[in-house]
Formats: C-alpha cells, sequence, structure tokens
C-alpha cells in the first residue's frame, strides 16, 4: 500500500516535471525541472531496491551534470528561449531544425509503443543483479564489459574533443606573472557584460 | 507504536535540534577562538563569559528586515536559502555516531545512534552535498547581482572541482574498510595494533585524511578557501543581497556543513565511537573527535590568509586531486596485495 503510494508520487512527479521542462520558457527553470525530474526517478531505484543506482542517478545526473548545464545556461545568458522565428506560424511550418525535432519526436513515440508494447521481458538481469554494489560491479565488468569500454572510449573521445576546442593558441599565452591572473580578467568581462546571467528582463517574465 | 519507533522519532528529532545547537555553539566558539588567537577578549558582555552571544545574534537576525531586490527572480531567490540548509540537514541523518544502546535498560532491542542506516550511506552524503551546491548557484543568479554572481559560480566551481578530490579519499577508504555503510566502517576501526595504536584508518591513509580535510574546507567553503565571501572582491559573494533569516539560513547551513564534514571524518580516519568503554561512553569519544576537527576548522580560518582563485583552481586539479588518485591506487594495490 505505502509502496504503491510512493511509485505513484513518485512517477507522478517524473512524468510532469519532464513534460514542465519542455513546456517552460525560462531555461534555468527547465534545468531545475529536470533535476526534480531525475530525483523522482532516483526515489524510483529506491522502491526497486537499487539503493546504489537510486544514489549514483542523484551524484552523477542531478548533481554532476545538472549543474554543468545550469553553468551554461546562466553563462549563456538565455532568460528566454530565442524566437527568430514567426511565432504565429505553426512549430512544424518553421523552416530550420523543428521539423528535426519533430521527426525525433515521432521516432521516440515509434520506440515508446515498441517497447511498451513489450511487456513482461525483464528477465534479461538475473535477480539481485542491481541489489548490491558487488553483483552491480560484477555484471559491468563481466557480462558488460564490452559496452562499458566502448562507452568509456566514447566519453573519452568528447573528452579529447572539449581540451583541442578549449586549447589556446600558444602564441597568445604570454601572460606576464606581475599581469592580472586571467580568471580575474574573465570575470571582469562577464561583470562589466552585466546581464550576463541574472533572471535579466523582467518584464518578460511570465 | 513500538517503543524503538518511538525512540527513532525521539532520536531524530533530538539529532535536528542538536545540529542547530551546534551552528550556535560553533558561532560563539568561532569569535572566541579567533579572539584568542589575535590577543582580543571575544564575545564578554551577553551571559557569563559571552556565552548568549549567539542567543543575541539569532534574535538580531530574526528581527531585521527581509530585503528582496526588485530584479531578484522572487520563487529561485526564497528557494535558495531553503535548499542550502535542507541539504545540511539531510546530510547528517546516515552519520552514526555512537554504538547500539538500549539507553540502559529502557528499551528491549538495541537503538542505532544513527537516523537513517542506509547501506550506502557514504555516497548519500557524497550526493546531498553535491545537491548543496545548487542552493549557491541558485542564490547567486537569483539575486540578479553581478557580486553575487560571481561568488555563485566561483564557489560552484570552486566546489565541483574539490568534490573530486573529496570522492577519491572517500574510495581509498571505502577500499580498507570493504563497505559503503559508515557503521561497517566504523565496526572496522575497533581494537588496537601492537596493543597500543588505535586500529584507526588514519593510520592506514594519512596522505588521504589530508586530502580528504583540505577538499571538506573547500567543500564548505571555509578560509583559505572562502573565495565566494572575499569581501574585498565580492562584498559578500552568493549572499550578498540576503538579510535576515534567508542570510541566517546560509550562514546555518556553513556551519552544519562544517560539523558533517568533521562527523564524516571522523568516522572514516578516526575510529567514530571507538575508544574506551565504547559500549556506553561511544558517543563522548565521538564528540570530542568532532570537537577537535571543528577546533582545526577555526584554527585554520584564522591562521591561514586566503588564496588567489587562480591558485586554488590550480593547486585543486594540479595537486590535490593527482595526489589522490594515486592514494586511490596505491590503497587498491594495497588491498589486493595483502587482502585486508
Amino acid at each position: 500500500m505505502t509502496e504503491a503510494l510512493a511509485f505513484y508520487g513518485f512517477a507522478a512527479i517524473a512524468v510532469v516535471a519532464s513534460l514542465l521542462v519542455i513546456a517552460q520558457r525560462n531555461p534555468i527553470y527547465s534545468v531545475l525541472l529536470l533535476i526534480a525530474s531525475f530525483g523522482a526517478l532516483s526515489g524510483l531505484y529506491v522502491l526497486l531496491e537499487a539503493p546504489f543506482v537510486a544514489v549514483i542517478q542523484i551524484i552523477v545526473y542531478a548533481g554532476a551534470i545538472m549543474v554543468l548545464f545550469l553553468f551554461v545556461v546562466m553563462l549563456l545568458n538565455a532568460p528566454h528561449e530565442d524566437t527568430e522565428y514567426d511565432e504565429r506560424v505553426h512549430p512544424l511550418l518553421r523552416p530550420g531544425p523543428m521539423k528535426f525535432g519533430a521527426g525525433l519526436a515521432l521516432l521516440l513515440i515509434a520506440e515508446l509503443w515498441w517497447a511498451l508494447g513489450r511487456s513482461g521481458d525483464s528477465g534479461s538481469f538475473p535477480a539481485g543483479a542491481v541489489a548490491s554494489v558487488g553483483a552491480i560491479g560484477r555484471s559491468l565488468f563481466t557480462d558488460y564489459a564490452f559496452a562499458f569500454e566502448v562507452t568509456s572510449i566514447l566519453i573519452l573521445v568528447a573528452m579529447v574533443g572539449a581540451v583541442v576546442l578549449a586549447r589556446r593558441d600558444p602564441a597568445e599565452q604570454r601572460i606576464s606573472p606581475l599581469a592580472v591572473p586571467e580568471n580575474l580578467e574573465e570575470e571582469a568581462r562577464v561583470a562589466s557584460s552585466f546581464g550576463a546571467g541574472g533572471p535579466a528582463p523582467t518584464e518578460n517574465r511570465p | 507504536m513500538t517503543p524503538l519507533l518511538i525512540a527513532q522519532i525521539v532520536l531524530t528529532l533530538f539529532v535536528f535540534v542538536m545540529l542547530l545547537n551546534s551552528a550556535a555553539i560553533m558561532v560563539y566558539v568561532e569569535r572566541k577562538v579567533a579572539a584568542l588567537l589575535q590577543q582580543r577578549l571575544g564575545p564578554y558582555l551577553v551571559g557569563p563569559k559571552g556565552l548568549l552571544q549567539p542567543i543575541a545574534d539569532v534574535i538580531k537576525l530574526m528581527f531585521k528586515e527581509e530585503l528582496r531586490p526588485r530584479a531578484a527572480d522572487p520563487l529561485l531567490f526564497a528557494l535558495a536559502p531553503i535548499i542550502s540548509a535542507t541539504a545540511a540537514f539531510a546530510a547528517f541523518a546516515v552519520v552514526p555516531f555512537g554504538a547500539d544502546t538500549t539507553l540502559l535498560g529502557l528499551l528491549r532491542e538495541p537503538l542505532r545512534l544513527q537516523v537513517a542506516d542506509v547501506n550506502v550511506a557514504i555516497l548519500v552524503i557524497f550526493a546531498i552535498a553535491s545537491m548543496g551546491v545548487y542552493g549557491i548557484v541558485l542564490a547567486g543568479w537569483s539575486s540578479n547581482s553581478k557580486y553575487s554572481l560571481l561568488g555563485g559560480l566561483r564557489s560552484s566551481a570552486q566546489m565541483i572541482s574539490y568534490e573530486l578530490s573529496y570522492g577519491m579519499a572517500l574510495a581509498a577508504v571505502l577500499l580498507i574498510g570493504n563497505s559503503l555503510s559508515l557503521t561497517d566502517i566504523v565496526h572496522g576501526q575497533a581494537g588496537t595494533w601492537f596493543g597500543f595504536i588505535p586500529r584507526w584508518f588514519i593510520f592506514l591513509q594519512p596522505v588521504g585524511f589530508v586530502v580528504f580535510l583540505t577538499a571538506g574546507i573547500a567543500e564548505t567553503n571555509r578560509a583559505p578557501f572562502d573565495f565566494p565571501e572575499a569581501e574585498q572582491e565580492l562584498v559578500a559573494g552568493y549572499h550578498t543581497e540576503y538579510s535576515s533569516m534567508s542570510f541566517a539560513m546560509f550562514f546555518l547551513a556553513e556551519y552544519i556543513n562544517m560539523v558533517t564534514v568533521s562527523a564524516v571524518a571522523t568516522d572514516l580516519f578516526l575510529g567514530g565511537w571507538q575508544g574506551p568503554f565504547a559500549e556506553t561512553i561511544g558517543w563522548v569519544w565521538f564528540l570530542l573527535k568532532v570537537a577537535a576537527l571543528l577546533f582545526f576548522y577555526v584554527w585554520m580560518r584564522w591562521t591561514l590568509p586566503r588564496y588567489r582563485y587562480d591558485q586554488l583552481m590550480a593547486f585543486g586539479w594540479k595537486v590535490l586531486l593527482p595526489v589522490a588518485v594515486v592514494n586511490l591506487l596505491v590503497t587498491a594495490a594495497g588491498v589486493l596485495y595483502f587482502g585486508i
């Protein structure tokens, strides 16, 4: 009884929060609602008696990844989603990436339809495989070793790419030890272009 | 309602009130120790030896006007201090602070001196600490002030950077303790080596202890890593625009986080409640160890000057993290070789 109540509570939070993520105009609120959704998912994992997965969900997704999202949103100063298209035209009729999004949405719906249709096919995990840390580690490094390693290479590629993109030209890097530290310069730039951050335009807020 | 359940509820309330008290006591201790180190008297007017000073402080804070900048985001501005304080209180829930007790025979079953016994307690603390960052980021952003924003960004960048070393130091201990449960780790530190050295993990993990304490100071945004509040540059950092009780909540969160980090360090490295007569007065040993660490915190704050921001980042990424990683690798190799 309690478990069912908790399940419906968490499930409702997850679904409503996820819907609100895409219904929000303000990206900061979208990020926060996504965190709420992750929190609810973590609650569902606890109900499935997988506390380790639940906590990892919070640490990795809600803790680490969403903080980066929040940083990017705050620094890019996008208090509202930019509307460079004519608002009166239906989204699907506008030019550009909207159509791609619609295609992806259709694909997602088809996948969901397919996945939900195959109910009861959850025998791929042996019982207790997600309950303890040891069991998760064992199945991750034996049965799923290939997938694990491929994922790690993918992340490594992304990291190398980020370093290459962020690297400066060595010729520019002549900073005398007496000069202002670069971070302070960066901060001064951000501060002077004030408005970069903060819930800026009050008049547009819903 | 079984007696055990009632005892559990009472215990939860007790821990909550005690955390509030610990913040008040820490404010007093901070001011007194600062005065001691600077050859001043410190607070001495309110109550005997100034002991009632925290109460006077709280009353002052409560009667201040609650201000909100006109350009601030009202919802997030109100939410940020709540997130900070909630995260600070929640993290302590999984910290065990004494051996199982029957309260001198009052209960039939033993009561565990811990609010929630989670078998992944260490990770829970880590997860809640990462939630606390949001309070600071949102406070900085929603205030709509440049000092707040920069303070919030600095502080969250700092917390994210030092969280890595913090996690690595934790991981080394749980390799030795062979468990993610803090209770099991404390149990693993019972007894002595050669009859006189207590089997605390600090002796197996001296490097890990130093890394943990350093990262812990940075995580709680305390001096010498207190950039969010670098007053010469940023006024008061992320809580510049806060006043009255919402400011007090940030203040409270900072002190409770200090207590939590000290308590976790005690459980992980200093043997928790282990000591002579641990079965009955274990919690006294626990309190003494936590108090020693808290004194160390205050001592550091009033001894060391603040780092520069780029030095802080360089230290975190180029010194502390490599040391923590090497420590973890050596520990893992040692555990594999000696089979601890």
